[in-house]
């Protein structure tokens, strides 16, 4: 589409693109899982039939442990007698948090650090990808699990520092790519021209202009942070007992799959696989509502 | 082409540095004292002493620095604080175990992947589209150890068609699902890549002049389209290495696999520092050395491909 053809159906390029996005069934799909997610996490509270940490045993006796699917519990308790819908559904707040506040890590260091490597090139862009080409070869799981296993009592927190510091390289890429491709155009020229301080150019003029592959990326990020985090929960890095976090739930459950008791690990599993699907929709949607170009 | 590999050879080591620097201070970071770790609580101060100075503990950080890049240079990377085994041999011993693993995920996840993606593409929206395109976005999204555990509760629980986890020996049986669930993440990027380079190449002026000429089908899609999108195919193979190794560490704890992956994590676990970076170094090592391959590769899938 050109820029004529925008300006005469009269809505701005983000308007443009919700109107190519309402048109992406897939893409809507996405849209309403992430959204019901967000929904269940925020409204957990008043969605979840039961206390996520509530030990049923002592209030319902004996049935209540690793009671297979019923009316009363749809998914089924655990050893403890712990309502597994209700911890599914107060999980979504764990996943989410932890996707949010990576990507947050990894935006505030990708995006500065890919904007100077793509703005000034040299030996800024030299060193800069120096450090994305190492980061890009460990393995991020391990490198995470590595971070998080070196303090002695990992908070939360370091879980976000740590994915967000191998995240960030692939942010750092998107942002690099669009500064060099954005800072030979006319209108930086005319910045230049009218004497604009550096600092300026770079994040008022053709940063806004490189948003749409960083939304995309951040998008299609989350799917992996939540993916990467239900495996440092699985391991025993992520979050720790009672809290109820997917990857730790089935770690919990999986000790007891030989034995028929299949809700417990089956049920978390399903809501990652939920949960990152919706994102992954989501940021191939936004990618083609975009027309962003991603080097994957 | 020589002076290609040399290039690409010498670019690497700048890389190389700095994952060893980036393992330093990440392992230089805790503040517990590893010499205290070795002995345990027992230890009396006098031996204590020894320990620290044996492992260069007690020397300032720069130091300490320098004997670790000349350590690993040489192909040491110290010893385990719980066996006092070198690093270097048990990584190498486990490695075989991993290397196994990992080569036959990716034949699956190629032989499965490429062909999904090619029939994809060449029937454009079918059914079989639209199902393999569901199942490898399904794919990408499940997360790796809870398709094992899924798979060990069908064929090892519910079926027993499979004896169970461990190496078996080396029995092949005990090597199928771990393979399948390593190999499922790989199969279904793999997929998506290969149908959206095939639906570009299939678009292309030569391959409608290839398809005039009245050529099969058959050859229109073998020789002409799917050689010239294997490229962008087998970078993201080469990307994928590293993803293949963090989807390792989880296969192997699953299935009690004897590899590099289950080394790690109980290393984590001990807080054995030594097997701990020693093994991130190594994967790192691997990942370098497996896209230097894919690198080289092109020139022979490609003859356009000039090293100069």
């Amino acid at each position: 589409m050109t820029a004529q053809q925008i300006r005469k159906s009269g809505g701005s390029l983000w308007y443009e693109a919700w109107l190519r996005f309402r048109r992406n069934k897939l893409a809507m799909v996405g849209l309403f899982m992430v959204v019901s997610i967000v929904g269940i996490a925020i409204f957990a509270p008043y969605v979840a039939p039961h206390d996520p940490i509530k030990q049923l045993i002592w209030t319902e006796g004996k049935e209540a442990k690793l009671a297979a699917p019923t009316t009363a519990h749809l998914m089924g308790t655990d050893l403890y007698g712990r309502d597994i819908m209700s911890r599914i559904i107060y999980g979504a707040r764990i996943s989410l948090q932890i996707g949010i506040f990576s990507t947050l890590v990894s935006l505030l260091l990708g995006v500065p650090l890919g904007a100077l490597a793509g703005y000034f090139g040299g030996k800024v862009d030299d060193f800069i990808s120096w450090i994305i080409n190492v980061i890009f070869a460990f393995p991020f799981l391990l490198f995470v699990l590595a971070v998080v296993a070196v303090f002695k009592n990992p908070s939360m927190v370091v879980v976000y520092i740590a994915i967000g510091v191998v995240q960030w390289v692939s942010i750092a890429r998107v942002v690099r790519a669009q500064f060099i491709y954005l800072r030979e155009r006319e209108f930086v020229e005319a910045a230049k021209a009218l004497g604009l301080p550096t600092w300026r150019i770079v994040f008022v003029h053709i940063l806004p202009n490189a948003l749409a592959p960083v939304i995309v990326q951040a998008t299609l990020g989350m799917g992996g942070i939540i993916l990467l985090e239900a495996g440092l929960a699985f391991l025993g890095f992520g979050a720790q007992p009672p809290t109820p976090s997917w990857g730790l739930m089935i770690s919990e459950g999986q000790r007891y799959l030989g034995q028929g008791i299949w809700w417990w690990a089956v049920f978390p599993g399903l809501a990652i696989m939920y949960t990152v699907l919706g994102f992954n929709f989501l940021g191939d949607g936004l990618r083609d509502a975009l027309d962003v170009r991603l080097k994957r | 082409m020589l002076s290609y590999i040399l290039r690409r050879l010498l670019y690497t080591i700048p890389v190389v540095w700095g994952v060893v620097t980036v393992v330093f201070i990440l392992i230089n970071v805790v503040p517990g004292d590893p010499a205290r770790l070795m002995l345990g609580q027992r230890g009396d101060p006098a031996t204590l002493a020894k320990i620290r100075s044996d492992m260069g503990l007690d020397l300032p950080i720069y130091q300490q620095y320098f004997n670790f890049l000349r350590d690993v240079a040489k192909g040491d990377l110290g010893k385990s604080y719980r066996s006092n085994e070198q690093v270097t041999t048990a990584l190498l011993e486990r490695f075989k175990a991993t290397f196994r693993l990992a080569l036959w995920a990716i034949i699956l996840a190629a032989l499965v992947g490429i062909t999904a993606g090619v029939i994809s593409a060449v029937k454009q929206y079918s059914a079989f589209d639209y199902s393999a395109m569901i199942i490898a976005i399904s794919g990408v999204s499940a997360p790796v150890f809870w398709v094992g555990l899924l798979l060990l509760l069908a064929f090892a629980y519910n079926l027993n068609w499979i004896p169970g986890v461990g190496y078996g020996d080396g029995d092949w049986r005990y090597l199928i699902l771990p393979v399948i669930t390593l190999g499922v993440r790989p199969a279904a990027l793999l997929a998506r890549i290969t149908r959206s380079c095939m639906l570009e190449v299939l678009s292309q002026d030569y391959v409608r002049t290839a398809r005039a000429k009245g050529l099969a089908e058959r050859v229109v899609v073998g020789r002409h389209a799917f050689r010239n999108a294997l490229i962008p195919v087998i970078t993201i193979l080469g990307t994928q290495i590293s993803d293949l190794l963090s989807g390792a560490v989880l296969t192997e704890t699953i299935f009690a696999w004897p590899g590099i992956g289950r080394l790690e994590v109980e290393a984590l676990i001990n807080r054995d520092f030594p097997i701990m970076r020693g093994g991130i170094i190594f994967m790192a090592l691997i990942f370098l050395v497996a896209n230097l391959i894919v690198d080289l590769s092109y020139g022979f899938i490609d003859p356009r491909v000039r090293y100069d």
